[in-house]
């Protein structure tokens, strides 16, 4: 067999090979790159809901307060505004970070630190998933936002207040345009508090835009799905690892880095939910 | 992970886990100062702090996708099949917004109509009365 013949050989073979899918594209798998692909497009639903947001909020003249709305703590405590929120978000990072600890394990190959550090992803994942159930009981069973209700309004004139309301406003107390306020339901009724503005007109607290609660019980609610969907696909791959099933493939517990594709994915998206909803 | 040392690795979580901690903070006493909790009567201009918010949130998100999601470790066709198409979101936020602005200057044009809803119910006098007795 001449050399020439051979070259050709080894040519045509590649060219075969590379038709049939042996070279990987990007220099990454087809796993990788579909769950790459799938980010991306959830990327944009996202980016879809929190431009809605943007566009709903920028088409109305108020809109609630984030230090105000999201100033309660687990314990009865007021007045600590994003403070509970700060926590939730540092509990999302730090189980992002224990991810990345589980891929390095896998990347050695050491079984038990993959199910050591991915366990300690789901306990914070878990932990975030409680804190948003605290925060949606607060916002439904204690403020009684719903879909169509939000009463957390905001004032666009000057006044006074003619009653309390046997919360934190008294009779006689005076308001700027800009202050807001939170319409208390006494005995499953709404009680607005009438206030006489400056012209003398006597008047009964508005609620505030109603799209404000659809849009955070969506979005957080779309997103702590996605919490939820991570943390059962985190445990299937946990058990998996833990019976030594990607010991057999041999293949540096790819499994594991794109759960952790997702898992970063679902903390990229609160870094903006976190900036739209609470920061803005 | 390429060849980085494992301990260099171990070492680089920890430090990307205390930098997003950080700015995380960070953003948050930017929007408290910036709304007066900090020090009473103090306020930050809102252009000065939605800057810097959106600024520092961005960079969360660099960091987060090019560490954590390994992106700056992956062939260059790759990244930018992943970040080009974010580019429409520009167009998107820009026209979504503005419309969004539109509809509110259309409510005003409007506003008479349904100034009752918008600005609050209006009391009858004897209403009022009513209010005021129940109370006592």
């Amino acid at each position: 067999m001449s050399a020439e013949t051979s070259t050709k050989d080894l040519e045509t073979e590649q060219e075969q090979v590379s038709w049939e899918g042996g070279s990987k594209p990007f220099k990454a798998s087809y796993g990788k790159l579909m769950m790459w692909n799938f980010i991306m497009s959830d990327a944009f639903t996202f980016a879809g809901f929190l431009i809605a947001y943007g566009a709903l909020r920028f088409s109305v003249p108020t809109w609630p307060e984030p230090d105000f709305v999201f100033q309660s703590f687990p314990g009865g405590l007021h007045n600590m505004p994003l403070i509970f929120v700060t926590l939730m978000t540092f509990v999302l990072i730090a189980s992002s970070a224990t991810m990345v600890r589980a891929v390095q394990e896998g990347q050695r190959e050491n079984k038990k630190g993959v199910v050591f550090w991915l366990l300690m992803t789901i306990l914070g994942g878990a932990t975030f998933l409680g804190c948003q159930a605290w925060e949606w009981h607060t916002l439904i069973v204690k403020e009684h936002m719903t879909l169509s209700e939000n009463p957390f309004g905001r004032h666009i004139e000057a006044g006074t207040y003619l009653e309390g309301d046997g919360y934190d406003i008294e009779a006689g107390d005076t308001f700027q345009p800009g202050d807001f306020y939170l319409i208390h339901k006494v005995d499953g009724e709404w009680n607005p508090v009438a206030y006489q503005n400056e012209h003398g007109d006597v008047k009964l607290q508005s609620f505030g835009p109603p799209a404000f609660g659809s849009l955070f019980y969506f979005i957080t609610g779309f997103h702590g799905f996605h919490v939820l969907t991570g943390l059962i696909i985190l445990l299937i791959v946990a058990i998996n690892a833990a019976g030594g099933v990607y010991v057999k493939r041999r293949n540096g517990y790819e499994m594991v880095e794109k759960v952790g594709l997702y898992w970063h994915f679902v903390d990229l998206v609160w870094v903006f939910v976190f900036l739209v909803f609470y920061l803005l | 992970m390429g060849n980085i040392s494992y301990e260099q690795a171990k070492r680089t979580v920890l430090r990307g886990l205390i930098l997003l901690a950080l700015v995380t903070v960070a953003e948050v006493f930017i929007a408290l100062l910036g709304k007066g909790y900090i020090i009473p009567g103090f306020y930050l201009p809102t252009w000065l702090v939605y800057l810097a918010m959106i600024g520092l949130s961005l960079y969360k998100a660099y960091f987060i996708m090019g560490e954590f999601m390994h992106l700056k470790y992956e062939v260059k066709g790759l990244v930018s099949s992943i970040l080009l198409p974010f580019l429409l979101l520009v167009w998107g936020i820009i026209a979504f917004l503005w419309d969004g602005t539109y509809w509110y200057q259309k409510r005003e044009e409007y506003r008479t109509e349904f100034q009752k809803e918008r600005e609050g119910h209006l009391l009858e006098e004897h209403e009022l009365e009513d209010r005021l007795r129940m109370l006592d």
